[in-house]
């Protein structure tokens, strides 16, 4: 069902069977993009979907702004901010920007959706995203006091990619649903972002109109095209036929064989871009499973000998893919690979695991839930070494249920950290001792708690790297690869990908 | 009759109680819906609020038996993700879905009995041949594989039709298509059964001889007769149709009812999940029911059966 449009729609593309993409978006200056994933609720508090990142940064504005180019953090809502302590940062506030409803911006917004999004009681999605702050005050009507919960150095990620500002009271007017429990999400979305909504209809479309009283001086830039909207489009070869017919200017998620046959066509543009979602094969060092080769490290480091990750990614993921060799996205504040790695050596696999008493090999059960031919890939190379891998491929959350209880002897999984350039999103995460931690190392959570809650630059990252090396050397995480997406949208639009996964529509134009 | 109707009516309710037990037992057995509503990257803070937040952290009979308490006071909650009354969502969407089988079963009504008709006046001729033909293709064709082949003349090639949506009529041209073509070779077979039988009678032997038009006795007095289970036939389908219009809806994104099923199981929308569930199989239901009384009514031995 995936694969067998394509090849047809090249062919006859390369053909001239049909003409050109019609210049229905350009025509209309309307863009229109395309996931499989439905948008009911434009909230990015109450959706934590992808697409949702990508509509905050288009209907809001976050305090602060993370230049992709320099990776350093800019005014964008706050002017300038300081730490007061480890504990406290203090931020001044722009003059000047409106809400799309009019409404003047100020210190009362901040605090306002500071405190609404950290209690736990208003049922936000991504709790996690917020809840390394307590409060929030206002010091004057352009300056505000953020009180964290704990010391987070990572605070600045958060305030630039995960905190939208909405206006004071936005909220208040949540109507009850039938459970008795205020609807939060039902409110209409009211930010000061570049785009401001328009209409959505569940299922079907969201559609933002530009704003044009947007602050002209907003690192965001001044917003070109005239309405964005986005389209719930579940089929990936309906996508294909619709932007090649003009329906749709950008799609991605394209699976490599596809990209790469329309790239062929001419008829659109494919790129292939780097994101923050890392895969990896976690091992079940403690023998939980029941299966307990995993507990010998020579085991683990003939698995990590025996799978070739140069190869996987250069033919399977795509040319923006990298093998990684520690247990974080080498984009992400404090991560390193200046760690023990694993080369391809499939003879020094077979000898490790006749050390580890295991000559002829053994057979265990691989789990995972994405990209099933990627783990073939990695199955297909143990054999190569005489390990028989049974895989067991399933829904993500029947996983991680799995994972959580220790029944899975490998389990090949990926992250995506929610975009944020931190190796807290992503190592502290898994190796801090939680449900997730594999090893739950003293050590390695010492080390991240250090880098956790220490405000000196160079003090975290030593401390990650410290932490990384642990992880890598005692394999308790095979690092494998970053992930790459493939995306393809029309020869009219100006757009640049970029490597956090979250496409700036704002900045895009017409050719 | 009358105990007929009310041990068909008990069991209706019984089939409608036992699937939607099934469907909740169903949705825990595919894992922890608090994880897939949290989504991929949640942490586990993030999902112990989701699942305190919704409830999950209750036994799942609780659960279960809080859902029917509501649902019989017709109260099917809160849509998870929606965010929306589930009992709206469902009216929302309903008519898409309708229109698309209803467009499907007037499709398929148009194709299989004038072709199972023809089929029946000339047995083993190359019109039957034509008609087994088609019959035999729609029962082993995928759904998908023909829809997807039809995007590609009449939507990509020749930029006839519209490829995604339900703003018009012509939006349904191809999903009815697809979705119908696959019902058309039972109504056809059992159209042609049905005539041949009728035709054979002693009844049509006296029309004819009464010196009745062909067509007249062809219209009037064989189909008329034939085509009463084929009705039967149809409504069941119809209620095939609604549910099973998942993929269909999926390949040319309309916004109905089968989407809506399709994407409320991928993110565990418990409380929209247990009402489609539920609403489609009391259309089933009662479709089946209404077949069943006029089936009863034709044939009083079935009431004592």
């Amino acid at each position: 069902m995936k694969h067998w449009l394509t090849p047809a729609v090249a062919l006859a593309a390369a053909a001239g069977l049909w003409s050109a993409p019609a210049l229905a978006g350009k025509a209309d200056d309307t863009l229109n993009w395309a996931t499989d994933r439905e948008v009911a609720v434009v909230d990015p508090y109450y959706n934590n979907t992808r697409e949702l990142v990508v509509m905050g940064h288009l209907g809001w504005d976050a305090l602060l702004f993370r230049n992709l180019d320099t990776g350093q953090y800019e005014p964008l809502l706050a002017t300038s901010w300081e730490w007061i302590d480890n504990v406290t940062m203090e931020l001044e506030l722009r003059e000047g920007v409106t809400f799309h409803d009019g409404s003047s911006f100020g210190s009362e917004d901040v605090v306002y959706t500071i405190n609404h999004v950290v209690n736990e009681d208003n049922g936000v999605l991504t709790i996690k995203n917020v809840n390394w702050m307590k409060s929030a005050e206002a010091l004057g009507p352009h300056k505000v006091r953020i009180h964290l919960a704990k010391p987070f150095p990572a605070a600045e990620p958060y305030l630039s990619n995960a905190v939208f500002i909405v206006p004071e009271g936005h909220y208040d007017s949540a109507p009850a649903g039938a459970d008795g429990k205020k609807d939060f999400g039902a409110v209409s979305p009211v930010g000061t972002g570049p785009y401001k909504f328009v209409e959505v209809k569940a299922g079907e479309y969201v559609l933002w109109e530009k704003n044009g009283a947007y602050f002209d001086d907003s690192p965001k830039g001044t917003p070109q095209i005239g309405n964005v909207r986005f389209r719930t489009i579940k089929e990936m070869n309906t996508q294909l036929a619709e932007i090649l017919t003009g329906g749709l200017d950008w799609i991605w998620d394209v699976p490599k064989d596809q990209a790469e046959r329309l790239e062929a066509t001419g008829q659109v543009t494919v790129e292939n871009a780097k994101t923050m979602r890392v895969s990896y094969m976690a091992f079940d060092v403690d023998g939980d499973s029941g299966q307990d080769f995993f507990t010998k490290k020579k085991v683990r480091q003939a698995v990590a000998h025996a799978i070739d990750r140069e190869s996987l990614t250069r033919n399977l993921v795509g040319p923006a893919s990298v093998v990684i060799h520690s247990a974080c996205h080498p984009d992400q504040f404090g991560c390193t690979q200046d760690v023990p790695k694993w080369d391809y050596d499939p003879a020094k696999a077979k000898a490790l695991l006749a050390e580890a008493g295991y000559p002829d090999g053994f057979e265990f059960d691989i789990y995972a839930y994405r990209q099933r031919e990627f783990t073939e890939a990695v199955i297909g190379d143990l054999a190569k070494v005489g390990i028989k891998a049974n895989l067991t491929f399933l829904q993500y959350r029947a996983l991680r249920d799995l994972v959580w209880e220790g029944k899975t002897p490998i389990n090949h999984m990926t992250w995506g950290s929610n975009s944020i350039p931190d190796v807290s999103a992503i190592t502290s995460h898994f190796f801090s001792g939680g449900r997730d931690d594999p090893a739950k190392d003293s050590e390695v959570i010492a080390l991240l708690a250090e880098g956790d809650t220490t405000t000196d630059p160079v003090a975290r990252e030593e401390a990650y790297k410290k932490a990384l090396a642990k992880v890598s050397g005692e394999l308790y995480w095979l690092p494998m690869f970053t992930y790459a997406k493939y995306y393809v949208f029309s020869k009219d639009l100006n757009f640049q990908t970029t490597s956090d996964e979250i496409p700036r529509f704002f900045a895009a134009s017409w050719n | 009759m009358v105990s007929y109707v009310l041990k068909r009516l008990g069991i209706a309710v019984l089939v409608a109680v036992t699937v939607s037990l099934i469907t909740f037992s169903m949705i825990y057995l595919s894992g922890d819906p608090a994880v897939a509503l949290a989504g991929e990257t949640a942490t586990e803070e993030d999902i112990e609020q989701i699942r305190r937040y919704y409830g999950y952290d209750r036994p799942i009979l609780v659960q279960y038996a809080d859902w029917l308490f509501r649902a019989v006071q017709g109260d099917f909650g809160q849509s998870h993700y929606l965010k929306k009354p589930v009992g709206d969502v469902i009216f929302e969407r309903l008519p898409t879905t309708m229109m698309l089988g209803l467009c499907a079963l007037i499709f398929a009504l148009t194709l299989s009995i004038p072709l199972g008709v023809l089929a029946a006046i000339r047995p083993n001729s190359l019109i039957d041949r034509v008609a087994l033909t088609i019959a035999v293709v729609g029962q082993a064709m995928p759904s998908f594989w023909f829809a997807l082949t039809m995007m590609l003349w009449f939507g990509i090639y020749w930029r006839l039709l519209p490829i995604t949506g339900s703003a018009s009529w012509a939006n349904f041209v191809m999903p009815s298509i697809a979705l119908g073509y696959y019902i058309t070779p039972g109504v056809m077979r059992l159209t042609r059964a049905g005539m041949m039988e009728v035709l054979s009678a002693d009844y049509i032997r006296t029309a004819r001889a009464k010196g009745l038009r062909p067509i007249t006795v062809l219209f009037k007095h064989a189909l008329r007769n034939a085509i009463i289970p084929v009705v039967s036939l149809a409504a069941v389908q119809f209620g095939f149709m609604l549910g099973g219009s998942i993929v269909i809806e999926t390949i040319f994104a309309i916004n109905g009812l089968g989407f809506l099923a399709w994407e409320s199981i991928q993110r565990a929308d418990l409380p929209m999940m247990q009402a489609i569930v539920l609403v489609l199989s009391i259309f089933y239901i009662v479709l089946t029911f209404l077949a069943d009384m006029l089936n009863a009514w034709l044939d009083p031995r079935i009431r004592v059966a």
